[in-house]
């Protein structure tokens, strides 16, 4: 029981370290630039408060948890696929091709183009696996280089005559029809995206299959131990290129709220980078399900804050300054606090043995020179 | 602070003495009121079971760690060690267990590494390195790879790095457990030698023969404090065993056959190659057939490294051989997967239970799931049972004495022993057809060890196969109904351990020997091939 009680005040503590030294650094550094940092996350919190900000920020969150979660579960394997970003942009590029092109009522084409964007982006993380398990050969290596490979794909086939049309100086791939366009929920000023749904039961499935089933205990042993995993029957290679689809086909749905409720095509100006951002949010939400839906926001509010930031006069640089900090301290408080809970245990245990091989000593000792 | 005159001006005082040495260190038994006296030019023995705290205690001598409490006195002078490098500036010279010698290298190289400004590392080097080996009678070629050479003449690499470096005291820790008895001859004639030359040797062993046959004065450690200064003249090796154990010696000795005639495990025509690091493709395993009965412990001897672990690995199913097939309780397991075998009922004690038995960071209750994730009471169909495992957890712990104070605690924080209790456990909670144990009691407190061999004894009676490799010749003996002896990736000889002496069983462990073993009264065990 009081094991438990420090457990419960160790995974307090280490959030707290994290966003108390977050804040002083930030803070130095605002001062550092000769601006008052008291006014600015005053500035932050007002805007970041009104109404159409916090729309905003929660639509903006969706495609960052599903990038997290996509991260993640590579993450608890010690698999570090890089390359979500590009598995997302060639993912919602063939979606949007296939979805413009089909013209079918909207509980069928919704998902049509959920599962193509899903499929492709488990294809493009399978290649990576593939050669992990059959040549040896580095995910983060062939990730990031898929990464550039995608974006070529992308921008031959975005062409006109190929797979888009020109609109203005812009190249996008045909609009999807309206039957494609995913619900949303009527908040004010602006709507929510449906999406949010989706986010929220891949995040619960996420949770269940990686905590509560054979298939994630065997993902997390291996990330444990690639060794004791072998030997306890995990086949090593075939989890790595499972989780490597797996990840892949999460990375597909990263690009899905944006196609289907913003957008409806893939032109040149689709946002990238949320791959990146998304293993950014995974470090900070500690690949946990809740964990990284709060970095989601967090950060959603640190984008939306930020623009604000400039217009009251704040150096442009000052929020992604702020973005690193965080990362950089919590990986660092979550290390530091974990290593301590590690020694305190073990030096709970030590001293339990210690005092027990103590009386039993003196017990022999005495016996000895009797 | 000069060695020289240190040593001089205190002949009467000993060349170490520890004086109340305490050490708290996380997991493993501590050290405390630690007192020895070693005196000059002799050859001193640290016994203890293993866990008893014999190499932390060399650690904190050596200065790789700093005793809470006490005090270290050299030629009768109170000594501080910040790290090893005070340590060698003071005359004191650590030979590992495991060697630290770079493959690649040729024996001076490794030798001068990290001490060039000594002699150089030409002439001045390889005068020094001569004229060493030829005074202690080590037999050290200079320009020889390290690899090329087998374990002896690492050894003797090692205690040349030693003395290169000037040290006048020497600890040696376990440096019999790598060697066949032969080996161990050679080197204890080597140790006479430098005693003979005035240097001190501190050997820490858990071999009471080997004890008594090189030492001049006996320290005994149990649990982590000294409870006995002894001279060999004075004991035998029963009372020292006891002094050791704190109470009467647990045999590993099997009372009453229990052998069928059913075949549980049969391994025919075995071959297995691996390739080695560099590149090359070896024959690791060749011609290995062999079955162990219900009832029946098949005991494998052998110096480490010679297909042991390659063996329990195919056995496993973790490594695939080129050819023979494997067949467990009348199927042909040669072709299912490691998780398969598992399930059809090969318990596993692997020999390295940090890297293939436990998820050190993870807590207990779900180390208890490894290797049984798809077995009750673990889970339900694909669905983990959590509730369930943990309360099997709390089971095992109370059931196999796993020391810890709950199941939330993370494998790691266990000491050596528990950990190995808590595999035991596991591995017998699902009621295995076949027991694959790889040095089952390595590593483990001797309580510990004397519970597993009973837990092995007991499932044995109930019709249990138990493969058993083990470098502890005692253990072999003692628990074997049937010995085999594995020499360069062959089963080269058997012997029938009711008659065998360790003697016997190592000159056939370093390949001197072959065929059906019979013992003999003069010793020299089997027939010549």
């Amino acid at each position: 029981m009081k094991l438990d009680r420090n457990r419960l005040v160790l995974a307090v503590a280490a959030p707290l370290l994290a966003v108390v030294t977050a804040l002083v650094i930030t803070s130095l550094i605002i001062a550092a630039t000769g601006e008052d940092p008291f006014r600015a996350y005053q500035v932050m919190l007002d805007f970041g408060s009104k109404s159409d900000s916090q729309v905003w920020i929660i639509n903006k969150a969706v495609p960052y948890y599903l990038s997290a979660l996509a991260v993640a579960i590579g993450f608890r394997m010690n698999l570090f696929n890089i390359g979500v970003d590009g598995q997302y942009r060639i993912a919602a590029f063939f979606a949007a091709v296939v979805g413009g092109a089909l013209s079918l009522p909207g509980f069928v084409q919704i998902p049509v183009i959920i599962l193509t964007a899903m499929v492709t982006g488990a294809i493009w993380a399978g290649i990576a696996g593939v050669l992990k398990t059959t040549r040896g050969v580095s995910e983060v290596i062939t990730t990031i280089m898929l990464n550039f490979t995608a974006g070529s794909l992308i921008g031959y086939f975005l062409q006109e005559g190929r797979l888009a049309e020109k609109d203005g100086n812009l190249f996008h791939t045909p609009d999807i029809p309206d039957s494609g366009h995913f619900f949303t929920f009527p908040t004010n000023p602006n709507p929510v995206g449906g999406f949010i749904v989706v986010a929220v039961l891949v995040g619960a499935l996420y949770w269940f299959v990686i905590n509560r089933t054979r298939f994630g205990f065997d993902l997390r042993a291996v990330g444990r131990s690639e060794s004791a995993a072998e030997a306890s029957g995990v086949s090593v290679k075939r989890m790595v290129f499972t989780s490597m689809v797996l990840s892949g086909a999460a990375a597909g749905l990263v690009g899905m709220p944006t196609l289907l409720g913003e957008s409806y095509n893939y032109g040149n100006d689709f946002p990238t980078g949320i791959g990146f951002t998304g293993i950014a949010l995974a470090l900070l939400g500690r690949n946990h399900a809740v964990g990284m839906a709060f970095a989601a926001l967090l950060w959603g509010f640190l984008d939306r804050t930020g623009s604000q930031l400039e217009l009251e006069g704040y150096a442009q640089e000052i929020i992604e300054v702020m973005k690193g900090v965080i990362v950089l301290c919590v990986v660092i408080a979550y290390e530091l606090v974990r290593r301590y809970g590690l020694r305190l245990q073990q030096r709970r245990v030590g001293e339990e043995l210690a005092a027990q091989a103590r009386d039993n000593g003196t017990n022999d000792k005495a016996g000895v020179s009797a | 602070m000069d060695s020289a005159t240190g040593a001089a001006g205190a002949d009467a005082a000993p060349a170490v003495r520890l004086h109340g040495i305490t050490k708290r260190f996380p997991g493993v038994v501590a050290n405390h009121d630690i007192d020895i006296t070693v005196r000059r030019g002799t050859v001193h023995a640290l016994v203890g079971e293993n866990g008893a705290g014999k190499s932390t205690l060399m650690k904190i001598l050596y200065g790789m760690q700093q005793p809470d409490e006490g005090t270290i006195v050299l030629d009768g002078e109170t000594v501080t060690f910040g790290s090893p490098a005070d340590a060698i500036s003071r005359g004191i010279g650590m030979v590992h267990q495991h060697f630290m010698l770079a493959d690649n290298l040729t024996v001076q190289e490794n030798v001068v590494l990290g001490a060039e400004k000594l002699y150089g590392i030409r002439g001045g080097a390889r005068r020094k390195i001569t004229e060493l080996s030829d005074a202690y009678g080590l037999n050290v070629r200079p320009d020889v790879l390290v690899e090329d050479l087998g374990v002896a003449d690492r050894q003797r690499v090692e205690i040349l790095k030693v003395l290169y470096r000037g040290a006048r005291t020497l600890i040696l820790d376990e440096p019999t457990a790598v060697l066949v008895p032969q080996e161990v001859d050679a080197l204890f004639d080597n140790l006479r030698e430098l005693k003979a030359e005035g240097l001190t040797v501190i050997f820490i062993s858990h071999k009471l023969g080997e004890v008594l046959s090189v030492a001049d004065d006996i320290t005994v450690i149990r649990r982590g404090t000294t409870v006995a200064a002894v001279h060999p003249s004075e004991t035998t090796p029963k009372q020292l065993a006891e002094l050791m154990v704190g109470s009467e010696l647990p045999s590993p000795e099997t009372r009453e056959s229990t052998v069928t005639d059913v075949p549980m495990l049969t391994v025919d025509g075995l071959r297995l190659s691996a390739t080695d690091t560099d590149g090359a493709v070896r024959t690791v395993l060749d011609g290995i057939t062999f079955t162990i009965r219900k009832g029946e412990v098949l005991g494998v001897a052998g110096v480490e490294g010679n297909g042991q672990a390659e063996l329990v690995e195919a056995v496993m199913g973790m490594r695939h051989p080129d050819r023979g097939t494997v067949t467990l309780d009348g199927d042909d397991i040669s072709r299912l997967s490691t998780r398969r075998r598992r399930e059809d009922g090969i318990g596993y004690i692997p020999e390295d239970r940090h890297r293939h038995g436990l998820l050190l960071d993870a807590p207990l209750w779900e180390n208890r799931m490894l290797g049984h994730v798809t077995e009750t009471p673990n889970s339900r169909g694909q669905v983990l049972d959590l509730k369930a495992a943990r309360t099997d957890t709390e089971r095992i712990v109370s059931e196999y004495d796993v020391r810890t104070p709950g199941i939330e605690v993370t494998a790691s924080s266990l000491s050596g022993g528990n950990q190995q209790k808590l595999i035991v456990g596991r591995e017998m909670s699902h009621h295995p057809k076949l027991l694959i144990a790889a040095h089952p009691t390595r590593g483990v407190d001797v309580g510990a060890q004397a519970q597993i061999w009973d837990q092995i004894r007991e499932a044995r009676r109930e019709g249990l196969a138990v493969l058993l490799i083990s470098a502890d010749l005692d253990e072999l003996i003692g628990l074997s109904d049937t010995l085999r002896v594995m020499y360069r990736g062959r089963l080269v000889a058997d012997a029938d351990p009711a008659t065998i002496t360790p003697e016997e069983l190592g000159s056939a462990m370093t390949g001197a020997a072959s065929g059906h073993l019979e013992h003999h009264e003069d010793g020299t065990g089997g027939e010549r091939s």
